[in-house]
Parts: structure tokens; C-alpha cells; sequence
């Protein structure tokens, strides 16, 4: 009772303050200096049409691969949690011994045609993302996310795949070392590290132009999509 | 009421619903839940700051060329910033989950009342 009181307490107060914060909120007419510096210069400096994959992979690329790590480090920690060898090997009842060894559920036969149809088209479709980051919505994040999405559905409809973790350790290694390769090629070649002014900024507005970003995009996304895969691979391989 | 204000309501409000699962909820994976509506209407609040009145996405195409793009597009600061926000609120919830399997490992149990022997 106390600690519901306290709760909601606490919970009243924040609401006031939201509620100024909400009362007081004027919808912005122009753009701040900084948001109109950068809508101007990534098209022009970059030639990106798409700003925000502009920022997040050239001006705040460093962040990005700050963020990569963190992602890497959750993969690493949640191996320790709930890696090979974690399990308690006394897993209580008896009854429990017999169900371990036999073969997984298989899954309905809704979800493995659907799976069938779908899994090609989502991993097209990450591809698509993927490639396109710099000219619409999408970016390595993103595709990376879907690939992940497409290695679940796989999951759920066959219960018996085997994802290989250490292909995806080498592929996901690969791509974190060639990010940090092309950082270096901006520190040499460009402005700075991570510059994607490395290769020429071809026609604006095709597939194959604004630099380095469509190869740092493709880079990001492999790393994100194994890591993830990793991620999902462990909570899956703890359940049985 | 302009349509960023609505928003920006919206996430403050689903902030309070998460915080709220999270201080009531004794079951860990409501609070979880409840950590990630909470960082859901963060992200709503964040890309409603960087809305500018009939503002497009920042994307230079035909529909926005770029003379006009300081004058239309939308901040693209808060989206650039909500990406980074969503990967790292994933990393954060599969951590908290992988931890939620070894504590219900430990106890049998998801309640928090069950690991109350080392509150202090």
C-alpha cells in the first residue's frame, strides 16, 4: 500500500511537470541553424537525398559505431548469461530429463508455409532497405532488423534449423574491421575519419552514389543482422 | 491543437503508463514491458520536438527539391537521434530479458517479491 502510494506520488508529480512541458509546446515554424545547416549540406557535400542516413553515416558515424559496440557488447553479454555451459545441469523435476531429449515441437503447418512464402521476400526486402538507406527510408539499422525478423520466422517454422554461430561471429568480425577500414581510408584520403568522401559522389540521386554510404550502409547492416541473429539464437538455444 | 502537440502528448503519456508498469508491476516481465513503453513514448516525444509546421521527411527528391528544403523538411536531428534510441532500447530489453530467464532459472518464479533476500 505504501509502496503504491509512493508510486503514485512520484508518478503525479512527473505528470506535472509533462503537463508544462506539454502546455508550453509551441509547434516549430522554421528550422534551428543546425538542422538547416545540415539539410543543406548533405544533399550538396555528400550527395545523399536521404539527410538523416547522411548524419547518422558520416557526420555522426563515429556515434554509429558507438552504437554498433554497444549492440556487439549485448551480443557478448548475453552470451555470458545465457551461453553453453550456463545451464544449471540439475534442472529439477524428473519429468523434465524426458522432455529435453526429445525433438522439438514442430510448428503448424500455417507458420511453415507461411514461412516458406515469406522468408525469401523479407530477406529481399532487408536487401532493398538496406541498399536504398541513402536515397529513402531505411539504413543499415533498419535492414539489419529485418534480416533479424527473417531469421525468427525461420525459427518459429522450423524449430530443428541450425543457425551456425561462427559463420555469423566471421561475417559479423569482417564487417566491424571493414568499418574501421573505411573510417581509416576517411582519415587518410578525406576529410576525417569515417569520411564517406572517399569515392566519388556519383549522379545524385542513383543507386551507386554519395560516396562511401551505400558500402558503409551494406557493412552496418551484416554486423547489425548477425548480431541480432546471435542475440535471438541464444534465447532460443537456452529454451530447449 | 497542431498534430506535433497531439503527439508530443501521446508519448509524455505512454512515458507515464510505462513508469507507472514499471513501480506497480510485480512480475518482471510487466515491468519490462512497462521499461519499454516507456522508452517508446520517449521516442514518440523526441521526433515530435523535431516537427516543423507542414514539414515532409527530410529526403531530397522531386516532391522536395533542395531549394526548398531549409524551408520544408522536418528536423532531422530527433529522427537521426530516435534511430540510435530504438537500437539501444532493444540492446537494453534483451539484456533485461536474458537476465529475467536466469533469475526465473534461480527461483522458479518471475514475481520480485521472490528476490527480496538481498534487497539491502
Amino acid at each position: 500500500m505504501m509502496r503504491l502510494a509512493a508510486a503514485a506520488c512520484l508518478l503525479l508529480a512527473l505528470g506535472a511537470i509533462f503537463a508544462t512541458i506539454s502546455l508550453d509546446f509551441r509547434e516549430r515554424t522554421a528550422l534551428p541553424p543546425l538542422a538547416a545547416a545540415y539539410v543543406e549540406m548533405v544533399p550538396r557535400e555528400l550527395g545523399a537525398p536521404n539527410v538523416i542516413t547522411g548524419i547518422l553515416l558520416n557526420y555522426r558515424a563515429f556515434d554509429t559505431i558507438g552504437e554498433v559496440a554497444v549492440l556487439f557488447m549485448v551480443a557478448a553479454g548475453i552470451g555470458l548469461l545465457l551461453g553453453p555451459g550456463r545451464k544449471p545441469k540439475d534442472a529439477g523435476r524428473p519429468g523434465d530429463a524426458a522432455r529435453d531429449e526429445s525433438e522439438p515441437e514442430p510448428s503448424t503447418e500455417i507458420v511453415r508455409n507461411g514461412a516458406d512464402v515469406m522468408v525469401p521476400l523479407i530477406a529481399l526486402f532487408a536487401v532493398y532497405i538496406v541498399l536504398h538507406g541513402h536515397l529513402g527510408p531505411g539504413g543499415g539499422f533498419q535492414g539489419g532488423a529485418v534480416v533479424a525478423s527473417c531469421v525468427l520466422l525461420m525459427l518459429l517454422a522450423r524449430p530443428d534449423y541450425r543457425i551456425r554461430l561462427a559463420q555469423l561471429s566471421v561475417a559479423e568480425s569482417l564487417a566491424g574491421v571493414f568499418i574501421v577500414l573505411a573510417g581509416m581510408a576517411g582519415l587518410v584520403f578525406a576529410g576525417g575519419f569515417l569520411d564517406s568522401r572517399v569515392l566519388p559522389l556519383g549522379e545524385f540521386g542513383t543507386l551507386f552514389s554519395a560516396g562511401a554510404i551505400p558500402i558503409l550502409s551494406v557493412l552496418l547492416g551484416t554486423k547489425v543482422g548477425c548480431e541480432l541473429s546471435v542475440i535471438i539464437e541464444r534465447f532460443r538455444a537456452w529454451g530447449r | 491543437m497542431t498534430i506535433s502537440h497531439a503527439v508530443l502528448t501521446t508519448g509524455l503519456l505512454l512515458t507515464l503508463i510505462g513508469m507507472w508498469g514499471m513501480l506497480t508491476q510485480r512480475n518482471i516481465l510487466r515491468i519490462i514491458i512497462g521499461f519499454a513503453l516507456m522508452g517508446t513514448g520517449s521516442h514518440i516525444v523526441i521526433v515530435a520536438v523535431g516537427y516543423v509546421a507542414n514539414g515532409t521527411a527530410p529526403i531530397i527528391d522531386d516532391a522536395l527539391p533542395l531549394s526548398e528544403a531549409a524551408a520544408r523538411a522536418v528536423d532531422p536531428v530527433p529522427s537521426a537521434l530516435a534511430v540510435t534510441a530504438i537500437v539501444i532500447g532493444l540492446a537494453v530489453t534483451a539484456v533485461m530479458l536474458a537476465f529475467a530467464i536466469r533469475l526465473y532459472g534461480a527461483k522458479k518464479s518471475l514475481s520480485i517479491d521472490a528476490f527480496a533476500d538481498s534487497k539491502w
